[in-house]
């Protein structure tokens, strides 16, 4: 295939035609200059050309270089050169993210028969990306898979930790699997020759050079290799409580594999939440529907239930953040991630902004209760409540009064918030499982639209909404051969966007098949 | 200071005459304003000229020592005014701009100027923003040289043509008493080539002499009698005068063969019609081919007998003209008409009325044109093609996001715009007028507020139509410190002032002309050797007229950027509110630190770096956060926990500390998932006596509580 080109004569077989891809502040400028760099080290004709502007800031910009041998039968004569790339007249395609590596493929310059694309398989999300409340992140298999059809040859690796292993960012790697590819004749020292010239930062570039280079003339074998984390921190159990943690370990055993796959977890978390009895709590809970469960539908009512019944039992409060945040193993954790060596000290403040509805969830129930019933009461109280705090927890004052508040997990059953989570579970979970008597697929589904539930404060109280809008649905889904299809579609609508637009349009559609099934039965 | 330092490329416009230029288009340009003995040099920044004005701002010191004027001109129309200095005085001068924005700006200078005419050469740099990259609206700086009667360059887009159109430009602006534009597109503008170099030559007459002997003549100031006079005269005498100057210096040339079909191009177009031609196998590497070619270095004025010739035996002609509308087309079409000529014209159609003629137009509108008229000439298998249609990647179109530039990471003017959209949760939406820079990315996702652009320095100007007694909500406009110094001061905030309007006016300083690559302005803070700055916006405001000012004087104060605007928004004061929210463009700002970090942590002084992070436990996966920010280093990660759907928020490591993110969490009562972690590098003895007696406590705390619970390590949360 060629693509918008006509099978014939063309004179610019001896041109190499590069063009780079990369997301504004990646150093695709700095690239694309030692691209040039190299070309002219070998005394060829080459000539580069970038379009700067807005797109520099954090924008797709494009880099394109053209190269040719001296010819010396016309040695003081200048070959014309194309300022812009076109689409099926690439020989080297170099993409310093993945989604880039896409649009190149999409804008044609990646064609079977004349490129090779080399691209860092390491994702920047685009905004449009980060912004879905539910999960907006773009496929990465089939930008691999869809670059891999359009391209002679196609090499990708995650060039942005290999950079980053070496101290370097991602050009120098690039750079490196340029080299390695062999598309350009020229030998490795020229590379690292032109690097070198660079002075600043030259040993780190190197470094990332080398490493990509390897990885991409076949060196270094095909090990993935990719990073591990640190070992996690092992689990410890108290001698005395582990007895009974193993009674409960040992019973997730006797659920079904689906089942046991989500309990387990399910299991720790809601140990960790509160203590072993929250945990049986739990466990009992799945051993019963379980119980009324079938394999017949591979258990999956159960493994749902697993799931979002442990999300559902450890809700989000007070409580559990200052338990989390003075936990060793986060304290461990923000070291490694400001990578903080033994010679530097290191100060943590917590952005917090409780309100005086979070304060009265922390209230034993009754207390509670009688201050939410009051309105002016609790607008009165908010005043000295609502404003941000910033806590440093690296002071023993800051992290005492967390600690101190996380501390009160052990008289959680008695406070309000508990109460209104309990109630709220029991009332989710008991229209679940009769939506399954009558639809075992929409029962399922029924668990699932307790994704919808996340966030603190405002956040929570807009997926409180959603989920309660979503399931409002169900008595006009009822009964429908489709009904838990529908459900699963007005879910994913209500994790499209904040204001939930989609959700409004999803609830008017269901409203319109169903009034018109009314009149036609009317 | 500028974005980008050109301190090691300047060197390069010391080389003499026989040595070799390397370098970028831009530079080029420079160099060759010094080869022809230029005596001042005024322009304003913007793609893709700007780093011509860091160049010679970088060059202060060869400059000064050719005598050379330069000036960071408050706007276009300054710059050209400047030209003024041609007038009386056989003074070489020049102004660069980005057109067709500048050229905007300066046409009311540009079209005095040529009318009354020059005696030294004026040289106009436009910087052709145009096509892929482009950050303005599609126009043809084409038409500002037919009104005002000002010729117009359009080299072959590499550096010996470029330089030649430099030379010829001076040489001809003093042959014809006319100001030359020289147009240079984008890509030119950055294009990396060679040329032998030049000597650079001190002007004929300097600045400073002539201050110490003026002159005058009535006769060339725009006033009538002498304007009517001027208008003849630009027919009869100056334009003949170019017209012999562009064929005895043959400006414009003519490759090729004796075909019967031809090609008339803009000289800027030159490289892509030879790209379509080796592609089609009629042209070789070096541009060598058998089809009639006439490049048109000078586009305005054209040269009819030239023209009338190069058509004369041919059968027919293809123009390639990028833009619209087709001035060159209709002129040739106009003046083969008159000579009755039957030679068939050809232009858009086969090749489109607008847009940017990239690889791919050009090879299908000179392919089909060939087909069309000489398909002899073409080999078989490219006068017939089989090509089959491109493969169509409906999941891989679907899958690519959009990628439009935005906020920088640490970027100061994210949080105006989260705080924005905060009083506008709680006040309802209001319409936004928005400005040119940076802070027009806030029209984007995740912000999108803004609704008009009218151009630099216009934004509060763009809403002052809606100013009524019968509303009960009002308009907020920003503008940036460039649109605020270019023109803003009056065009915005003194009409504001005087129609008594009663607006939200939020001025957008970050002590740069940012966008266009952080040159100073009159209220940076920095001190600058060559510039007089540091003179305070609110001050300039003040003395305008406006009675309600409010100085955020840290912009990532979320909560007060939302207070203040709310106050604007409701309070009973008549008259434009006017918010100065000010904090340095971090890109700029890292510049400026860069070096000092360096120096103190190799003095090993005492250091403090701020990250922050998420609690990827605490965090539930609602990205609320990233829908007030859109900052590139808050992300998210997909946490290897089966329980979880959704990716929890993360922030990488090209954080910078700003801010925003535990701000933004704090005034829209978000979430308590961001910490801030500060990290003291070469702490003192006390630093490290005091986190050592804390950490024991804390850790002691920490195992008191671990002992009497099951720890389950990574794997709970």
């Amino acid at each position: 295939m060629k693509l918008g080109l006509p099978e014939g004569p063309d004179t610019t077989g001896r041109i190499i035609k590069i063009c780079i891809l990369a997301v504004g502040g990646q150093g695709g400028g700095v690239l694309s200059g030692w691209v040039t760099a190299v070309a002219q080290r070998a005394g060829w004709h080459v000539q580069s050309t970038s379009v700067a502007g807005v797109a520099q800031r954090t924008g797709a910009t494009i880099y394109y270089v053209e190269m040719m041998p001296r010819d010396p039968a016309r040695p003081h004569d200048e070959p014309v050169l194309s300022l812009s790339p076109s689409p099926g007249d690439v020989d080297i395609l170099i993409a310093a993210e993945l989604a880039e590596a896409g649009r190149a493929v999409l804008r044609g310059f990646v064609t079977p028969e004349r490129t090779t694309l080399i691209a860092s398989s390491h994702r920047m999300l685009a905004v449009s990306e980060k912004i879905v409340p539910g999960d907006g992140r773009a496929d990465s298999d089939t930008v691999i898979r869809r670059s891999g059809d359009a391209a002679k040859r196609f090499i990708h690796f995650d060039m942005e930790t290999m950079a980053k292993k070496a101290g370097s960012v991602v050009s120098a790697s690039l750079f490196g699997a340029l080299a390695g590819s062999g598309e350009l004749p020229f030998s490795r020292e020229a590379f690292e020759a032109t690097i070198g010239a660079g002075g600043k930062g030259a040993q780190a570039s190197l470094a990332a050079f080398a490493l990509a280079y390897d990885r991409a003339a076949g060196t270094t074998g095909d090990g993935e290799a990719a990073a591990k984390p640190a070992e996690p921190r092992a689990t410890v159990i108290p001698q005395r409580l582990a007895q009974g943690w193993q009674a409960l370990l040992g019973r997730t055993g006797a659920l079904p594999q689906p089942v046991r796959e989500m309990a387990e977890p399910g299991l720790r978390k809601t140990v960790d939440f509160l203590d072993l009895a929250y945990g049986k709590e739990y466990l009992e809970l799945i051993e019963r529907l379980v119980a009324t469960d079938s394999a017949e539908h591979d258990f999956a009512f159960s493994r749902e239930a697993a799931k979002y019944v442990a999300n559902a039992m450890v809700y989000d409060d007070i409580v559990r953040v200052a338990d989390l945040k003075t936990r060793a193993g986060r304290a461990d954790r923000v070291r490694a991630e400001v990578k903080l060596a033994d010679s530097q000290t290191l100060a943590t403040t917590e952005y917090f902004h409780p309100r005086m509805e979070e304060i009265v969830g922390l209230m034993p129930a009754g207390l509670g209760a009688a201050i939410e019933a009051r309105p002016g009461l609790m607008k009165t109280l908010n005043r000295f409540v609502d404003r941000g705090r910033r806590i440093r927890t690296d002071t023993i004052h800051g992290f005492g009064m967390l600690w101190i508040i996380g501390g009160l997990r052990r008289f959680r059953r008695s406070l309000l918030r508990h109460r209104i989570e309990a109630a709220h579970t029991k009332a989710w979970l008991a229209l679940a499982e009769a939506e399954r008597a009558r639809d075992y697929a929409l029962g399922v589904e029924v668990l699932k639209c307790r994704r919808l539930i996340k966030g603190y404060s405002d956040t929570h109280a807009r997926g409180q909404s959603k989920f309660d809008k979503v399931l409002a649905c169900l008595p006009l889904l009822r009964g429908r051969q489709d009904a838990a299809d529908w459900l699963r579609r007005l879910r994913e609508a209500a994790l499209a966007d904040a204001e939930g637009k989609m959700l409004d349009g999803a609830v008017r559609t269901v409203h319109s098949f169903t009034d018109g099934a009314a009149q036609n039965a009317g | 200071m500028a974005e980008r330092s050109f301190a090691k490329e300047v060197k390069k416009l010391k080389l003499g005459a026989g040595e070799e230029f390397t370098g970028e288009g831009i530079l080029a340009i420079t160099k060759a304003l010094l080869q022809c003995g230029v005596g001042y040099v005024g322009g304003y920044q913007g793609a893709p000229i700007s780093h011509l004005m860091d160049v010679l701002a970088d060059a202060q010191e060869i400059l000064g020592e050719l005598g050379v004027h330069f000036e960071a001109s408050a706007s276009e129309a300054t710059a050209t005014a400047m030209l003024a200095a041609s007038v009386h005085y056989p003074i070489r001068g020049a102004a660069t701009f980005k057109s067709t924005v500048g050229t905007n700006v300066a046409s009311d200078a540009l079209a005095n100027l040529s009318s009354g005419g020059v005696t030294g050469g004026a040289l106009i740099i436009v910087g052709e923003d145009y096509g892929e990259g482009s950050s303005i609206m599609q126009e043809r700086s084409h038409a500002f040289a037919m009104k005002s009667q000002v010729w117009l360059l359009d080299p072959r887009p590499n550096l010996p043509s470029i330089v030649a159109a430099v030379e010829h430009g001076f040489e001809m602006s003093e042959a014809s008493n006319t100001p030359v534009m020289l147009q240079v597109r984008i890509r030119c503008c950055h294009v990396h080539g060679s040329f032998t170099a030049k000597d650079n030559k001190r002007p004929t007459m300097t600045v400073a002499e002539a201050l110490e002997n003026p002159r005058r003549d009535t006769q060339r100031i725009v006033l009538p009698p002498a304007s009517f006079l001027h208008e003849k005269e630009k027919i009869t005498k100056r334009r003949p005068a170019a017209i012999d100057y562009i064929r005895r210096h043959k400006l414009n040339e003519t490759f090729g063969g004796n075909g019967p079909v031809g090609i008339v191009m803009q000289g800027g177009m030159y490289n892509g019609v030879i790209r379509a031609l080796q592609r089609l196998g009629l042209a070789d590497a070096y541009g060598d081919t058998e089809v009639p070619l006439h490049v048109l270095n000078v586009t305005y004025p054209l040269v009819e007998d030239e023209l009338v010739g190069f058509c004369a035996d041919k059968e027919a002609v293809l123009v390639v003209e990028e833009g619209h509308p087709d001035y060159l087309e209709q002129e040739l079409g106009s003046m083969l008409y008159k000579a009755g000529a039957s030679v068939k014209l050809e232009g858009k159609g086969l090749l489109p009325m607008a847009g940017e003629y990239t690889g791919q137009v050009m090879l299908d509108g000179i392919g089909a044109f060939m087909r069309k008229y000489d398909a002899d000439m073409l080999a078989p298998e490219i006068r017939a093609p089989n090509v089959p249609a491109p493969p169509i990647y409906d999941d891989l179109a679907k899958t690519v996001p959009a990628r439009p530039p935005g906020f920088c990471v640490g970027c100061p003017e994210r949080p105006i715009f989260a705080a924005t959209k905060l009083a506008e949760q709680e006040l309802g939406q209001h319409h936004i007028a928005s400005d040119i820079g940076c802070h027009l990315f806030s029209i984007m996702p995740p912000f999108e507020l803004g609704a008009t652009t009218m151009g630099y320095g216009l934004g509060p100007a763009s809403a002052s139509a809606f100013n009524s007694p019968d509303a009960k909500r009002r308009s907020i406009s920003f503008v940036g410190d460039g649109g605020f110094w270019h023109n803003g001061l009056t065009s915005s905030i003194g009409n504001a002032v005087f129609n008594k309007n009663d607006g939200v006016i939020v001025v957008v300083d970050n002590y740069y002309s940012a966008a266009t690559g952080g040159q100073d302005i009159l209220s940076s803070r920095a001190n600058n050797r060559t510039k007089s700055t540091k003179h305070p916006i609110t001050e300039a405001i003040k003395g305008m007229g406006v009675n309600w000012v409010r100085h955020i004087e840290r912009t990532y104060d979320v909560g007060a950027m939302r207070d203040a605007l709310k106050e604007a928004l409701t309070t009973e004061e008549k008259g434009p509110k006017v918010i100065v929210a000010s904090s340095e463009c971090m890109l700029n700002r890292q510049r400026r630190e860069a070096p000092l970090k360096k120096k103190m942590a190799a003095e090993g002084k005492r250091m403090v770096k701020t990250k922050f992070g998420v609690d990827e436990d605490v965090c539930t996966g609602d990205h609320a956060c990233m829908r007030l920010s859109g900052c590139p280093s808050l992300t998210v990660k997909h946490l290897d926990d089966p329980l979880r759907d959704d990716p929890v928020a993360s922030i990488d490591e090209n954080c910078v500390g700003c801010g925003n993110c535990g701000e933004v969490a704090d005034a829209a009562v978000l979430c308590p998932s961001f910490y801030q972690a500060d990290v003291v590098s070469n702490p003192t003895g006390w630093d490290r006596f005091l986190f050592g007696f804390r950490q024991r406590v804390i850790s002691a705390l920490q195992r008191r509580r671990e002992r009497g619970r099951p720890v389950f390590g990574e794997q709970a949360a």
